[in-house]
């Protein structure tokens, strides 16, 4: 995709494809001789973990689609089926719903591992801009496989999401039943919603082509920030990187597994296992865990169009980050202050994600956490609108090493290697 | 829970402490307990309750109760379940009743009611829920349902009055339940192989059927998991090997 291919046909065949369709060339140049950075660590490895997810959710997927009924009278049933008489179905289940959370896991793992390193500056504006909407899509596709099981979740989380757009002035009532395609969230709904949550993972997997074909124009960022300099800056990818990500991603899955046939329903609300219902509203509607930042910011918001628009405009805002950091070093490691702020982010969204779970009226030490969850909102915003312009500009950055291999391998290699 | 100032905090209370024995990585079904919580149902919750996702043919299915074919299929016969159409194309009988055959392997328990309605009207209006999903569907699982079943027999703290028609719980959210204080008491069956019937004995066992009930592949999927993570061990030691060799030589 870039750079100079080292790819050479070996047989006849070889050189015949390659001349025609050069897919083994394009193989060979990405996955195998790939200069990448030689000092990624772990953090680099949830690039290849979340590839994985995705291909395991629509393995998983299209079984489950085999087997699973959208019709509201239907649904339910067909998903204990699934769970009771379906040869092993309840491990597909198990692996498809639990991997939903552990894909969101890697991405929120990927996404700020990025941040922190700086890996969507110039040149890599494009990467995360895609990644942002691959997480979009990703949110979609979660929220309409929720609502297929048909519980009580299932159709109250579809409600009160839906009903989002009809804050909209004016046109939010009509944009909302035409959502429907009904008056309320009835079976027509659930026949849509699996119609686009069967479509919208092949959408992902095709943004996830763009996003690594952006990779490879640039080459990976890494933990230093700085830039390849040389070719003893970086390792071909096979056999470094495919070792290291496999081992990576192994430790993962058995993670993974530890929940699918241990802790099946951790993640889940046993509301789910409950039919649902029109005429009875569980006392407190959840989202899913990994919604659950947004869902307290919506909901520290009395006014519903406000809640919207500063719920829509969390994740929009991500959108403009490579813009909004006017930084010129990219990774946290040299910037003594940025680091220390990034930080205060996780811990902020974790702290959303505890009051998006906690019933609206729940108090932490006598604080009502809505107002916790109104100022957490707050720093949220100001991180990126205020303190990543402000900081970029008035901090003094640690000094940058020489080069990658310089820091890796220490002063006397990197020159004994040259 | 912000309740209004002069009412007292109706919140369930913390669900009691009580061990089972499917609980933790390792643990399976009690096949006692479960054939004494399947008597336990058969004859006390049935008379209100459904069991919708059983069939008599899950009654012999391995990590289940452990009764034979033979035994689960004796089991149906003992079940009226709604016949198909006869040779005349009839399912009424000529006083108007509905038409039924005995139950075989492979029907559903049918429930006590023919429909919703008929389930509230014999329950002053509420409607005792499916059971076969009891435990998966309600916070605390098991616990909660031990904790419903020997939770009747405190007596409302003052101040409390209990709505009529009901019936004071602690654990139920409320404290107001439309299931009976007398619905599961002392010696309610006499079990078959001799254990004591206490009202605790009773509910931990009901408990225990309950929770196969709602989850019929735990035994299944606790083995599986015990191979395929000893395999991703054996496979992580294998690549993190390969993974120093590899990058010996790279730092």
């Amino acid at each position: 995709m870039s750079g100079h291919s080292t790819y050479t046909p070996k047989s006849g065949f070889e050189k015949w494809i390659d001349q025609r369709l050069p897919l083994p060339r394009l193989m060979h140049d990405t996955m195998q001789t790939f200069p990448t950075p030689r000092n990624l660590n772990i953090w680099y490895t949830f690039g290849g973990i979340l590839t994985f997810c995705l291909a395991v959710q629509i393995v998983t997927g299209i079984v489950l689609a085999m087997h699973y009924v959208a019709n509201a009278d239907l649904a339910f049933e067909s998903v204990e089926r699934i769970m009771r008489d379906v040869n092993y179905g309840w491990l597909m289940r198990f692996v498809h719903s639990n991997g939903a959370s552990m894909f969101f896991l890697a991405v929120y793992i990927h996404m700020f591992r990025g941040l922190y390193y700086g890996s969507y500056k110039a040149p890599r504006e494009l990467i995360w801009i895609l990644g942002v909407l691959i997480y979009l899509l990703m949110m979609a596709t979660a929220f309409f496989g929720y609502v297929l099981p048909w519980g009580q979740m299932s159709f109250w989380g579809a409600t009160v999401i839906t009903n989002l757009f009809s804050a909209i002035p004016y046109v939010g009532p009509h944009i909302a039943t035409w959502l429907w395609g009904d008056f309320a969230v009835g079976d027509a709904t659930l026949n849509r919603f699996f119609s686009l949550h069967y479509l919208l993972p092949f959408i992902i997997a095709a943004v996830v082509g763009l996003h690594i074909w952006a990779l490879h124009v640039p080459g990976n960022n890494n933990p230093l920030g700085i830039d390849v300099k040389s070719p003893q800056d970086t390792l071909p990818f096979h056999p470094y990187y495919t070792v290291k990500d496999a081992f990576y991603l192994c430790l993962f899955v058995i993670v993974f597994a530890g929940f699918v046939f241990y802790a099946p329903n951790f993640f889940g609300n046993p509301d789910n296992y409950v039919q649902a219902n029109p005429l009875v509203t569980p006392p407190d509607i959840v989202p899913e865990w990994y919604l659950l930042p947004f869902y307290a910011m919506l909901r520290s918001i009395p006014n519903k169009l406000m809640g919207v628009i500063v719920m829509g405009g969390a994740i929009v805002t991500l959108f403009l980050i490579p813009w909004l950091d006017t930084s010129r070093v990219r990774s946290c490691r040299f910037r003594p202050l940025m680091k220390q702020f990034f930080w205060a982010l996780v811990v902020d969204c974790i702290i959303l994600g505890y009051c998006g779970a906690q019933s609206v009226d729940a108090a932490a030490f006598g604080i009502p956490l809505v107002w916790v969850a109104r100022l957490a909102s707050v720093y949220y915003y100001a991180f990126f609108w205020l303190i990543m312009p402000i900081v970029g500009l008035i901090e003094t950055p640690k000094k940058l090493p020489a080069s990658i291999a310089q820091s890796v391998l220490g002063d006397s290699a990197a020159a004994a290697a040259e | 829970m912000a309740a209004p100032a002069s009412a007292i905090d109706t919140t369930r209370l913390p669900l009691k402490p009580v061990d089972f024995s499917f609980e933790g990585p390792f643990g399976t079904y009690d096949r006692g307990a479960l054939q004494r919580g399947f008597q336990v149902y058969k004859e006390v919750c049935s008379t209100c309750h459904n069991l919708d996702h059983i069939a008599f043919r899950n009654l012999a299915d391995e990590g289940g109760p452990g009764f034979s074919e033979a035994q689960a299929k004796a089991i149906a016969l003992g079940y009226k379940v709604p016949a198909d159409p006869n040779d005349k194309g009839e399912v009424f009988d000529e006083r108007g009743v509905r038409l039924t055959r005995a139950a075989a392997l492979a029907d559903y328990f049918p429930g006590p009611f023919p429909n919703e309605q008929a389930a509230r009207a014999n329950n002053g209006g509420a409607l005792p829920p499916d059971l076969s999903m009891i435990v998966k569907g309600r916070e605390g699982g098991a616990h909660y349902v031990y904790s419903i079943l020997t939770g009747f027999h405190e007596t409302p703290p003052p101040g409390f009055t209990v709505t009529a028609g009901k019936y004071y719980n602690p654990y139920f959210e409320g404290w107001n339940i439309s299931m009976p204080n007398t619905a599961l008491t002392d010696k309610a069956v006499t079990f078959t192989d001799g254990t004591p019937a206490t009202i605790d004995q009773e509910a931990h066992d009901v408990a225990t059927f309950l929770a196969w009930a709602s989850d019929p592949k735990m035994e299944e999927r606790k083995r599986m998991g015990f191979g395929v993570i000893i395999f991703l061990l054996v496979l992580s030691g294998l690549l993190f090997a390969a993974y120093r060799k590899v990058w010996k030589s790279a730092h």
